[in-house]
């Protein structure tokens, strides 16, 4: 097991009117590869700040962060987006498909970012859209899917590149139970037959038994720590 | 690699109608701009088109038009006698002594004067403008007055046409022939025999010699030898550049009113582009976000921007050059400044008025995506997801 998250005493703060208000003390955090960690917490906790630190589209204001072996802090705007492009997997709330792309197209749009040919790209993008049992519908267009599907589009995006890590702010927050439970199962099934390392955002705690660890945010704080004993038989 | 290009060209194509709205704004004025430029071109290739490479136009030094110029018989005999000259059908020397002579006419209708330009010519006068085609009548007999007139003349002055009479100087003229001179400054001439012309009116001296080269090659030889020759005090000229120095200040004056007027036009369209470009933007904030997050660069993110923008003015520009291509049905007749005769000419597009009118229009677009393009690039990512 490799540590691939690795935070030492982070903190961040913003500015509010005049007021300095902090948002993230002292978080100190590790996780290994193939983990799959739940972060869970009351609104305003900071959750969403924490995630976005690990994925590199926000800085903190002091502490080590080292993420896929590398200190995202000391990176330049375009050294960290290229690092983004290489190692982190986006899932969101409201899906955030490009509306003007078709599912297919939606799926490529990081391959872009990609030394990979045309043809490659091709079937990067193919297999994903298969992986999340979407390949009848490559040729939509976002606003022709629903919204469970349209989040099985965008986790083949996160997935198409292959990244270090996978990060979801609220993945179920929009759907139906139904819907919920379908994107649960298969970000379930990429931890555990791909081994894909998820760090997700939920207030959801059905969301929150599909990962083995979950965290607690407080004001600002790590708090708790559970560890649910993986029950699928390893291989 | 960026953004991909059907990112950009459908984010164009989904909101059709601002599209099409911003497009026709930047369109009017690629077409004000375009439609003076093909009014200059017009004009320069009428009086280009006037004149033959193989023929020479002798007028006094310093003189910049014919009206102005006189050339004296001595000193047209010595001209004419220059070896050089071709030899016509028949053995005839291809030289023509001529005389111009502005006059101010009444038109047809309304009455109202305008300037024409009278020309006597020499007997090999008319075979020195092959340009020149007589489409109805005959050709006026030299000793006589007799006159024959532009098909346009004809048509837009009293006592022009065919058949009819018209008093020039202190002389009366018939109409003996209409000619077509096609898109020469020659169309809107009358001509008549020079003698008969000179004595109509008053006037002892020529306004210029027009000869054909037997060698064209030897233009520079004889360019330089009639104007060290002490007797003569001329300047000698092929004519198409004759025709195309004539045509320069007025083509300058129209290119630059053309640039003013589309500029203060273009200062709306601008706006009209910054407006959408911006709304643009706010619109797609999230998506932005979303791009960033992936991890195209700030870089990108304006670049896209950049060549919605451009893409958009492309568009406009296309159009506006589409609008003003119908103008090349038009004919426009105006003074020409330096003879101060009327002149008709056409609208005329080419390849050069399509690049300026485009990349007029690209800058255009430039004006007014930048703003946007850099606001949607130095949006924080963090910022521009919670935009959803
Ligand atoms: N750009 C900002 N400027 C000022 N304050 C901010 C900014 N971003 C976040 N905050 C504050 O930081 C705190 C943590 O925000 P964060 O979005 O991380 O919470 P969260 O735990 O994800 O909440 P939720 O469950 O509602 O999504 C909140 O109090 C929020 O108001
Ligand atoms: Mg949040």
């Amino acid at each position: 097991m490799t540590a691939v998250v690795e935070i030492e005493h982070l903190s961040k703060a913003y500015q509010r009117g005049g007021q300095v208000v902090p948002v993230l003390q002292d978080i100190t955090l590790t996780l290994q590869t193939g983990d799959f960690v739940a972060l869970m917490g009351p609104s305003g906790s900071g959750k969403s700040t924490l995630l976005n630190l690990i994925a590199g589209i926000d800085a903190p204001d002091s502490g080590l962060l080292r993420v896929a072996g590398v200190d995202i802090t000391g990176l330049r705007e375009s050294e960290l987006a290229q690092w983004r492009a290489e190692h982190v997997g986006f899932i969101f709330q409201f899906y955030n498909l490009m509306p003007v792309l078709t599912a297919y197209e939606n799926v490529e749009l990081p391959l872009t970012l990609t030394h990979l040919s045309r043809r490659q790209r091709c079937e990067h993008a193919r297999l994903a859209l298969d992986l999340v049992n979407l390949s009848d519908r490559a040729d939509h267009y976002p606003s022709q899917l629903s919204g469970g599907q349209q989040q099985r589009v965008a986790i083949a995006r996160a997935l198409v590149t292959d990244p270090t890590i996978i990060v979801a702010d609220e993945p179920t927050g929009d759907l139906d139970r139904v819907s919920a439970r379908e994107i649960l199962d298969l970000l379930e099934s990429l931890n555990d037959s791909l081994r894909r390392t998820i760090i997700m955002v939920t207030h959801d705690q059905a969301a929150a038994e599909c990962a083995h660890i979950v965290r607690h945010l407080e004001k600002g704080v790590l708090t708790d720590k559970i560890e649910y004993p993986r029950e699928r038989a390893q291989a | 690699m960026g953004i991909p290009y059907s990112y950009i060209v459908r984010n164009l194509w989904v909101r059709k109608i601002t599209t099409l709205l911003t497009a026709g704004g930047m369109a009017l004025v690629v077409f004000v701009f375009a439609a003076v430029l093909m009014l200059s071109e017009g004009l320069k290739k009428t009086l280009v088109a006037t004149g033959s490479p193989e023929n020479v136009v002798i007028i006094r030094r310093s003189a910049e038009t014919e009206v102005q110029s006189s050339v004296y018989r001595d000193q047209a005999s010595l001209v004419a006698s220059i070896p050089e000259i071709a030899n016509g059908p028949g053995g005839a020397r291809m030289v023509s002594r001529e005389v111009l002579v502005l006059m101010v006419l009444p038109k047809r209708g309304t009455g109202s004067p305008s300037n024409v330009t009278i020309r006597g010519l020499s007997e090999m006068g008319p075979a020195l403008r092959p340009q020149v085609r007589l489409v109805e009548g005959r050709m006026f007999r030299p000793g006589t007055s007799e006159i024959i007139a532009g098909t346009k003349i004809a048509e837009g002055f009293q006592g022009a046409g065919l058949g009819e009479t018209i008093k020039l100087g202190i002389q009366e003229w018939k109409v003996v022939g209409l000619f077509d001179a096609g898109k020469t400054g020659f169309a809107s001439e009358i001509w008549g025999d020079a003698d008969q012309m000179m004595q109509a009116f008053r006037r002892d001296s020529y306004s210029s010699v027009i000869f054909r080269l037997s060698d064209p090659g030897s233009f520079a030889r004889v360019k330089e030898r009639l104007e060290d020759d002490r007797r003569l005090t001329v300047e000698a000229e092929r004519e198409p550049q004759f025709y195309a120095r004539q045509s320069e200040l007025m083509a300058n004056f129209l290119n630059v009113l053309g640039t003013i007027l589309s500029t203060i036009f273009s200062i709306g369209a601008i706006i009209g582009a910054m407006i959408t470009m911006y709304a643009a933007v706010a619109n797609r904030t999230a998506e932005i976000g979303t791009l960033r997050a992936l991890g195209f660069r700030r870089h990108d993110i304006l670049t896209a921007f950049l060549a919605e923008s451009l893409l958009l003015s492309l568009l406009g520009g296309a159009l506006g050059l589409v609008m003003a291509s119908f103008m090349q049905a038009f004919t426009v007749s105006t003074m020409n400044w330096q003879t101060f005769a009327e002149l008709a000419f056409s609208f005329t597009m080419n390849a050069g008025v399509v690049v300026q009118g485009l990349l007029f229009a690209l800058i255009m677009g430039l004006a007014g995506g930048f703003l946007p393009a850099v606001r949607a690039a130095r949006l924080d990512i963090v910022d521009a997801l919670r935009a959803s």
